[in-house]
């Protein structure tokens, strides 16, 4: 993208945008997930707008690279970047969770909703579409690159190391997945859920090349997706440490927060504390 | 289209899986973005024909169903039509929710090959029987399923799977050697039931490998002076209805016939036509809400009434109820 910008701090300023948008939609949609959709924020600032190779005005662009958001229940994130980058305006964010709308609660390729690579919501699915999706680009000797986007309690699907092992198999280096790995799930810490750990030598032990990372912040970001594009021979995964709400102090870690959206004084409070944050 | 039975000779004894690997190949050689992904029974699924004729675009999985869904998901979205066959208790039913999901809802043009489908699969037994894949993928929107009743017509689907079915499909067929008579003239339209014969007392109603079976039960009735019609369901979905009302309409009385489930299968699809349409008297022969078993298929086949005898029989009774 010509645009890709490198600057951190205009960078932030595009993150704290999206976390903005995605408290308003999920406030005016008055359900949703805003915990890990304001954890991955960073993440999507410095994907949609720095490191993919996109064109938002040509989403159909053969060339570009796909993003493949496993997680359907971040949506809002998703949404939020998607229309800040410009693939449709900022407008309908308001119609999240609404009938008729192209914003579904989980992502949905019926839509049409310009710049979605696929429908997903339903966890553990979107690594083999995202494998299949490299394979492709191997097979066709392009050069476009897959990124799949997961959280750590999805992690807890076999059918995830399924894929996994295909990736490896098949020495897709033109894939990264990048973990969300904000520890916390619906029912609590993901130690006391299900455990995960030691999970990058699971994945090493995959065939994976393993970066780890701060995944809120955007230097961190900006240096391991470039280590990860010129990376070859394996595909790699991306432990991105996070912490769910992140930007907003009195909720950042509160796994409560997973699956609630803001009701009209939290929003304030809400867009109150991002403003007041660094 | 209308046939008549004398018409219709064996002309030998093939799997209907052996049907599927060939179309595969037929359709691969005419449209390069048909690619294969394998599930560790290749040549089980008769897919090994692609894979000697274009291994650069067979891919091995491995035995990861789930995973082959998605990663076929991935290739349709990246513009391939991929074939991902394995047998239908797996392809069907272990991966259920990537179908949904990742296939359906996305509507996109992945085949599903639905290998050892019904009882005929014999000795392996009941885990290894398809019998509930039609309820199951019936139920899920925007797909296709094509049940032919022999090797030609497995061909036949297998090519019209991708020529005309722009998204979703699930193509269904058997292990064991069956007879194949199908005209290779005989046009295969997705959605449009064939008449294999025309007889006035009754309309049999079958698909897959019970069609063969419908028709010698029909000649068997034909002896006793019952004269019926075959209808060739070798669409489920979308289904015929026009096709089976005018079967209502004329004869009657409707007697369906399938290696499934009487749950969810050919039998329910017909009488959801039916019962809101144009109501009938009806029978139904398939698996009575039971797992298969062990056994040589011929064995099994008349164990469970799924064989030209029992059909007739069954036809017959109908009848009689009906006058009496």
């Amino acid at each position: 993208m010509k645009s890709a910008i490198q600057d951190t701090k205009e960078l932030k300023s595009i993150a704290r945008q999206l976390r903005r948008d995605v408290i308003n939609s999920l406030a005016t949609a008055g359900s949703g997930h805003l915990g890990a959709s304001l954890g991955l924020a960073d993440i999507f600032a410095v994907l949609y707008f720095s490191h993919l190779n996109h064109q938002p005005q040509n989403p159909h662009w053969s060339q570009r690279d796909r993003l493949v958001l496993s997680i359907g229940h971040v949506a809002p994130i998703l949404y939020a970047s998607l229309a800040n980058a410009g693939y449709f305006h900022r407008d309908e964010l308001a119609t999240l969770r609404k009938l008729g709308s192209r914003l579904q609660g989980h992502p949905g390729l019926d839509t049409q909703l310009p710049g979605l690579e696929t429908s997903s919501g339903s966890l553990g699915q979107g690594l083999s579409i995202a494998v299949g999706m490299a394979l492709t680009a191997k097979y066709d000797k392009k050069k476009w690159q897959v990124y799949s986007i997961h959280g750590d309690g999805e992690l807890q699907e076999g059918a995830i190391w399924e894929a996994a092992m295909s990736a490896s198999h098949y020495k897709l280096d033109n894939l990264t997945a990048i973990v969300d790995r904000n520890r916390v799930q619906i029912d609590g810490p993901t130690h006391r859920v299900m455990s995960l750990e030691p999970l990058p030598d699971k994945f090493q032990a995959f065939g994976w090349h393993v970066l780890e990372c701060n995944g809120n912040s955007i230097k961190d970001l900006l240096d391991v997706l470039h280590k990860a594009r010129e990376y070859t021979g394996k595909p790699t995964v991306i432990l991105a440490h996070t912490k769910m709400g992140a930007g907003v102090a009195q909720i950042e870690d509160d796994y409560s927060w997973h699956g609630k959206a803001p009701d009209a004084k939290q929003r304030i409070a809400f867009l109150k504390a991002l403003d007041n944050a660094n | 289209m209308q046939i008549d039975i004398g018409e219709l000779q064996k002309r030998g004894d093939v799997p209907t899986r052996i049907g599927f690997g060939r179309g595969l190949e037929t359709i691969a050689e005419i449209d390069n973005r048909v690619v294969a992904l394998g599930a560790d029974i290749t040549s089980s699924v008769s897919m090994n024909f692609f894979q000697a004729r274009f291994p650069e675009r067979f891919f091995s999985l491995g035995i990861a169903e789930q995973n082959i869904m998605g990663v076929a998901a991935g290739m349709a979205l990246s513009g391939k039509i991929p074939f991902a066959a394995t047998y239908g208790v797996f392809s069907a039913l272990r991966t259920t929710d990537q179908i949904r999901v990742s296939i359906c809802y996305n509507n996109i043009p992945v085949k599903i090959g639905g290998a050892h489908a019904g009882i005929s699969v014999g000795p392996d037994g009941a885990t290894h029987q398809a019998l509930e894949d039609i309820a199951v993928m019936r139920a899920l929107p925007n797909m296709t399923i094509l049940s032919p009743c022999d090797a030609t017509q497995a061909a036949q689907a297998t090519e019209a799977a991708v020529t005309q079915v722009p998204g979703p499909a699930y193509i269904r067929f058997g292990r064991e050697a069956v007879p194949d008579f199908i005209p290779e003239d005989l046009p295969f339209v997705p959605g449009k039931a064939q008449k294999l014969k025309d007889g006035s007392d009754l309309t049999l109603i079958a698909t897959g490998h019970m069609i063969w079976e419908a028709l010698q039960a029909a000649k068997i009735l034909d002896k006793e002076g019952i004269h019926v019609s075959v209808l060739n369901i070798h669409t489920i979905k979308p289904l015929d209805s026009q096709a089976i009302i005018k079967a209502a309409e004329s004869t009657g009385v409707i007697v369906t016939v399938e290696e499934h489930q009487l749950f969810g299968g050919l039998g329910s699809a017909v009488a959801e036509v039916l019962a809101q349409q144009f109501p009938v008297p009806m029978a139904m022969v398939g698996m009575p809400d039971c797992f298969g078993e062990s056994g040589t298929p011929e064995q099994l086949l008349k164990k469970y009434g799924l064989h030209a005898q029992n059909i007739a029989a069954v036809a017959k009774n109908k009848l009689q109820k009906i006058k009496s």
